[in-house]
């Protein structure tokens, strides 16, 4: 088939000059056979219909002009372990101890020289697993290459955030970097992540939550127009352990963010969310998501809103899979776009696939202008039409941010959406 | 059949609903078989059998071109994979293409002439050949004609359409109603014009084989500003074994035309499972409309999941001016896996484009269904609403696109799809595509059937019913408002069907 040797081709090309880090050696070489059997993914492949993979898959990173930003570092007033990589290499000087009461945090490329037992297992685990029913060969791409990340195994309620910083200063980097996060029974720990981190970031996380543990995940991905980004999140929850994460992403010129989530244990609670703006025809976000519920009780939900203008794209591409036995689940799942001119574009698959049948699971998935009623009134009560449409856009967006659970972070990235909308406007 | 007395239904669903889906998956009524001589083309396909397929019709040179074009490109397809079915490999050297009764040999001038065997065969199932009003659901002709409501048949009984009733009452109107074969005789022009528009030979696989091999059909074509003065159906009864029935429908509705058309078929129990690749076409012109409903009851299958037909069928309408309308309305209950799209292409500014249907899968059944909307033209609107229940061990999936191009402004689509389990070891899936390419359109999706309408429940309650009876009357009405857009001879599936509710829906 044509399309098999294209695959394999691009997969060689993609290979050629790179070598397995050291450390890890059998999860990274497990990782890169799951690689060569899949290939890397075509825009033929049905999971990258609306998104085409090329720029993520060609050998050389393309080129990103860097952004400069006046602003402020984000979540900057809160008390947090900053951890910063600067094109994906570790920058010791601008990052903190990295300690905290109740986590231990160490780095990946520390793994050859240390044996952190849990790591060694988890490492590639979850990855491997979520790659069926459907192949994610960058993901294994990035566990066979990835250069560096973060272990951090909390143990008890990690007393303040963990902060991963990802700064971009070259314009053709390439980067993937690959980070763990064991949450043990009763445990909680909040990972940020914030910036653009490279002209081409493919990073790679793996989460397992035991019982009654909790994990929150923030996370922006940086200004940077012309950068591109493929990120996997591969979770898996046990009994009555919260999993949350949240994504804003504003620039880019591709970003395709997979959420990966198993639910093995009764009474499990797992939510994603994610908030993009996107302006001009050079932007394009993709988000993925796939959640499994294999447990009793399980809740689940998925709250993705887009709002685009000058032709820019929106691609939601979520999932809900009830297995047999799953009974009393409640999955919900809805994605909305806003269409704020002509051009743009959204292109969605909300799926479910259920095998049990006392659950409830509801998606709903609309796309429109915005309200000219609301406008109106707006602009009937002294409103300017920029300002009322920039209220309704927060408004719109507001569903997907309220998914965050410590209002101070959520507060952060909301005035710093109205920063950007002013100063557009 | 499993009986689903003993499922353990979960709370919440509704005792009636469980027994009508029983009761309509149940023993299958039209499993037996008739017994009657068959002259069969050698068993498999290739160029020879699509050409005496050809010359058995008595076609032009063009068609037989047209027919070997089609076939040299199904020779390099693959079947396709993505639908979630799961069959045995069929063996596609293994089916007998071509299967006509030998009393067929010689055409029938007339009704009268047809032997009497498929006449008995049609009567057996309801469906009397014979110029009379018929009823829905009337057991035999014997019925004394009923006021003024009359269809017009056209049977196709394996490979051939055995007669077609009302032609000259239908002619006088200028509709032409004929078997396909018929037309690409008599109406060359027609047929030449518009085959193969709307489901290009290259389609798919299927569609792509059937236009090589499509042995009958019916044709129709509804002249500018008529009213089709009757209902038009077809009949399609699969009776020899280890054949394949392959048949083609085209119907076109010219300006300011209106036809209502139906389509029912069964088959006979038998072990071995039996391919059905049908292809429909129709073209609906300005201001013309075509309501389209299917009873689709082929063999299923038994509960083991032996035998039963697997129907991977392209249905597709184009509505090609403005303000025509297509509605295509689908009760599917029967074979053993389903594979089929019915489809509106709205290019036509102001067209419209409906699609109703309710999948009901037992047992071992699997069906794969549901519906394009391709919004080409402006201000065209969709509405799609599908039930799917599953029971058994049955796997049912919606699977559907709506698609708004950038110049299709002002468009509108409104989508429900609600799903039903019966039983913990079936499955209910939904798979729909969303692409919107412009912002003055709006697209709705959504799956649960908790989110009743504020305003009709706030009406109800107003009359003074509390919460729970306002929530029944509004789920039923809405299980009936697709009900009624069958047409009255299709009254006694839709009675059984009126006692399914959808309460307890999964999403």
């Amino acid at each position: 088939m044509a399309v098999a040797k294209l695959k394999s081709d691009a997969t060689e090309a993609r290979l050629a000059g790179l070598t397995l880090p050291a450390g890890l050696d059998t999860a990274r070489k497990d990782a890169l056979s799951r690689l060569i059997a899949t290939g890397l993914p075509h825009k033929r492949d049905e999971y990258w219909k609306y998104t085409d993979p090329a720029s993520l898959t060609q050998a050389d990173a393309p080129q990103a002009a860097l952004f400069h930003n006046d602003e402020g570092p984000m979540f900057d007033a809160i008390d947090r372990v900053k951890i910063v990589f600067v094109d994906g290499v570790f920058d010791a000087d601008a990052s903190d101890d990295l300690a905290a009461d109740g986590v231990t945090i160490t780095r990946l490329s520390d793994v050859a020289d240390a044996d952190i037992h849990w790591a060694t297992e988890l490492y590639g685990t979850l990855e491997a697993r979520g790659q069926t029913p459907v192949e994610r060969p960058l993901a294994a791409l990035n566990s066979a290459f990835a250069s560096d990340g973060v272990l951090i195994h909390a143990t008890g309620k990690a007393s303040k955030p963990i902060n991963l910083i990802y700064l971009h200063g070259d314009t053709g980097s390439d980067v993937m970097l690959h980070s763990l996060v064991k949450v043990d029974a009763g445990a909680e720990v909040t990972l940020l992540e914030t910036g653009p981190a490279a002209a081409r970031f493919n990073s790679v996380l793996e989460v397992d939550v035991a019982s009654k543990g909790a994990f929150h995940h923030v996370r922006s991905q940086g200004r940077d127009h012309e950068r591109r980004a493929v990120t996997h999140c591969f979770a898996r929850i046990e009994d009555e352990a919260l999993f949350k994460s949240f994504t804003l992403t504003v620039n880019g010129k591709l970003t395709r963010n997979e959420c990966i989530i198993e639910m093995l244990g009764d009474d499990a609670v797992a939510h994603v969310a994610g908030a993009c703006v996107g302006d001009g025809n050079d932007f394009h976000h993709d988000d993925t998501v796939f959640i499994t519920h294999d447990a009793l009780n399980g809740e689940s939900r998925q709250v993705f809103k887009k709002v685009l203008r000058n032709g820019a794209v929106g691609v939601f591409q979520g999932k809900i899979l009830v297995k047999a036995g799953a009974q009393k689940t409640d999955g919900y799942q809805i994605s909305q776009s806003l269409l704020l001119d002509e051009d743009s574009q959204f292109l969605a698959k909300p799926e479910l696939e259920i095998y049990a049948d006392d659950v409830a699971c509801s998606h709903g998935s609309t796309s429109g202008a915005i309200d000219e009623d609301a406008l109106f009134y707006l602009q009937s009560r002294g409103v300017p039409r920029q300002a009322a449409t920039d209220l309704l856009t927060l408004a719109f967006l507001a569903e997907s941010l309220e998914e965050i659970a410590d209002e101070a972070l959520a507060d952060d990235l909301r005035e710093r959406l109205e920063g950007w909308m002013a100063r557009r406007g | 059949m499993a009986t689903l007395d003993q499922t353990d239904v979960k709370d919440g669903v509704d005792q009636d609903t469980v027994d009508a889906v029983a009761a309509l998956s149940g023993a299958y009524k039209y499993g037996w078989e008739t017994e009657i001589e068959m002259d069969y083309a050698p068993k498999g396909v290739n160029t020879d059998i699509v050409k005496l397929i050809s010359s058995k019709n008595e076609e032009p040179l063009w068609m037989t071109d047209w027919r070997l074009d089609a076939f040299a490109r199904w020779e390099k397809l693959d079947e396709p994979t993505w639908a979630m079915v799961n069959y045995p490999d069929i063996d596609f050297q293994d089916i007998y293409y071509y299967a006509r009764p030998k009393s067929m040999a010689v055409k029938p001038k007339s009704l009268d002439d047809v032997d009497p065997k498929l006449l008995a065969t049609y009567a057996k199932l309801g469906i009397p050949l014979k110029e009379q009003a018929i009823l829905a659901g009337v057991e035999g002709a014997d019925m004394p004609p009923a006021e003024g409501r009359k269809v017009a048949v056209d049977a196709v009984f394996d490979s051939v359409s055995v007669g077609t009733t009302f032609q000259v009452e239908l002619k006088k109107a200028g509709v032409i109603f004929c078997s396909i074969s018929e037309a690409i005789r008599e109406y060359p022009d027609l047929v030449k014009k518009y085959l193969g528009t709307v489901v290009p030979a290259s389609d798919n696989f299927y569609a792509t084989l059937n236009s090589a091999v499509f042995s009958d059909g019916s044709f129709v074509y509804i002249p500018p500003g008529v009213r089709c003065p009757m209902e038009l159906s077809t009949y399609f009864r699969i009776n020899a074994e280890n054949t394949g029935q392959f048949e083609r429908t085209l119907i076109i509705a010219d300006k300011g035309s209106y036809v209502s058309y139906l389509e029912g078929c069964t088959a006979p129990k038998r072990d071995v499972a039996q391919l059905h690749a049908a292809v429909v076409e129709i073209i609906v012109e300005e201001d013309a409309e075509v309501k389209y409903s299917t009873v689709q009851n082929w063999y299923p299958g038994d509960e083991n999941g032996n035998g039963g037909i697997y129907n991977f069928v392209t249905k597709r309408a184009d509505c090609r001016g403005a303000r025509a309308k297509v509605s295509w309305t689908q009760v599917e209950t029967g074979s053993a896996v389903t594979w089929k799209y019915p489809s509106c292409i709205l290019r036509g500014d102001d067209s419209q484009g409906e699609f109703y249907s309710i999948a009901i899968a037992n047992n071992m059944q699997q069906a794969d269904t549901g519906t394009k909307m391709i919004h080409l033209g402006k201000r065209t609107k969709s509405r799609i609403v599908s039930k799917g229940i599953s029971a058994g061990k049955a796997q049912n999936t919606y699977r559907g696109l709506v698609s708004m191009h950038p110049k299709a402004k002002e468009s509108r689509n409104y989508t429900q799809c609600d799903s039903l389990l019966i039983g913990s070891n079936c499955g209910a899936h939904t798979v729909p595509y969303i692409e919107v390419k412009n912002n003055s359109s709006r697209v709705e999706h959504e799956a649960t059937t908790s989110k009743v309408d504020d305003e009709q429940l706030f009406y109800c309650r107003s009359r003074g019913m509390n919460e729970e009876e306002a929530v029944a009357l509004v789920v039923n009405g809405f299980i009936k408002d697709v009900l009624q857009e069958l047409p009255m001879e299709f009254a006694m599936e839709a009675q059984a069907l009126v006692a399914i509710s959808l309460e307890g829906s999964v999403g």
